[in-house]
């Protein structure tokens, strides 16, 4: 007898394929971007914004060692002052969702609380990806087309 | 007692013909499940593991997650 510990959270979180009646439908983990840039909390602020905007990001997660979400620096906190840090200019503790949530109810949520983007994390803080409100609501449309 | 297993290992034990099996409601279950998994509600699992089982085949367990 095995016990697959981190379950269907974790194998949905994968991306990995599913059976039954929402099998296919989005949801915040297949729709959110995995390339988002990550950070430290150490770091110079300087720094992660020269590296975000030349990777094209307006936003950053920043994670610890074990790519746990300690914060967010969405873009007005990467415009704060020179001579930060990260941990100094971040949002502490954003609100994370996670990765089986359907992608009509984030981009509701996200609409109804102006969220521009939203980190989708595993239930132990993990970080899968970042939900962009736009991709949310063009993955809601194309549902519907 | 059940050997606690990571993702690669039940892709892995599944190739080979391990038995896949969710615990979890069957609203939940039916909703989104792993590939070829049966339903086993953690309640009745005692009555209703040999029937629905291989006992000569490997099983995996799972629920949603560790918490």
């Amino acid at each position: 007898m095995y016990d697959y510990t981190a379950g269907k959270s974790d194998w949905m979180a994968a991306g990995l394929p599913t059976e039954g009646e929402a099998a296919g439908r989005p949801t915040a983990a297949t729709v959110a971007r995995r390339d988002v840039p990550v950070c430290h909390l150490e770091e110079s602020l300087r720094d992660v914004r020269e590296r975000v905007r030349a990777a094209g990001w307006d936003a950053c997660v920043v994670v610890n060692e074990a790519r746990i979400v300690m914060g967010l620096l969405r873009a007005e906190q990467l415009r704060r002052e020179e001579g930060l840090t990260v941990e100094s200019a971040m949002r502490p503790g954003p609100s994370t969702f996670r990765p089986n949530v359907a992608i009509a109810e984030m981009a509701e949520f996200m609409a109804k609380h102006d969220l521009p983007n939203a980190p989708v994390t595993t239930s132990a803080g993990e970080l899968i990806g970042l939900l962009v409100r736009e991709d949310a609501e063009r993955a809601v449309h194309e549902c519907h087309a | 007692m059940p050997i606690h297993i990571g993702r690669e290992d039940v892709q892995r034990l599944v190739a080979e013909g391990a038995q896949l099996a969710e615990v979890l409601p069957k609203e939940e279950f039916d909703e989104q499940h792993l590939p070829g998994a049966i339903h086993l509600p953690l309640r009745r699992i005692d009555a209703r593991v040999r029937a629905s089982l291989d006992p000569e085949r490997p099983v995996v367990l799972y629920c949603w997650d560790s918490a």
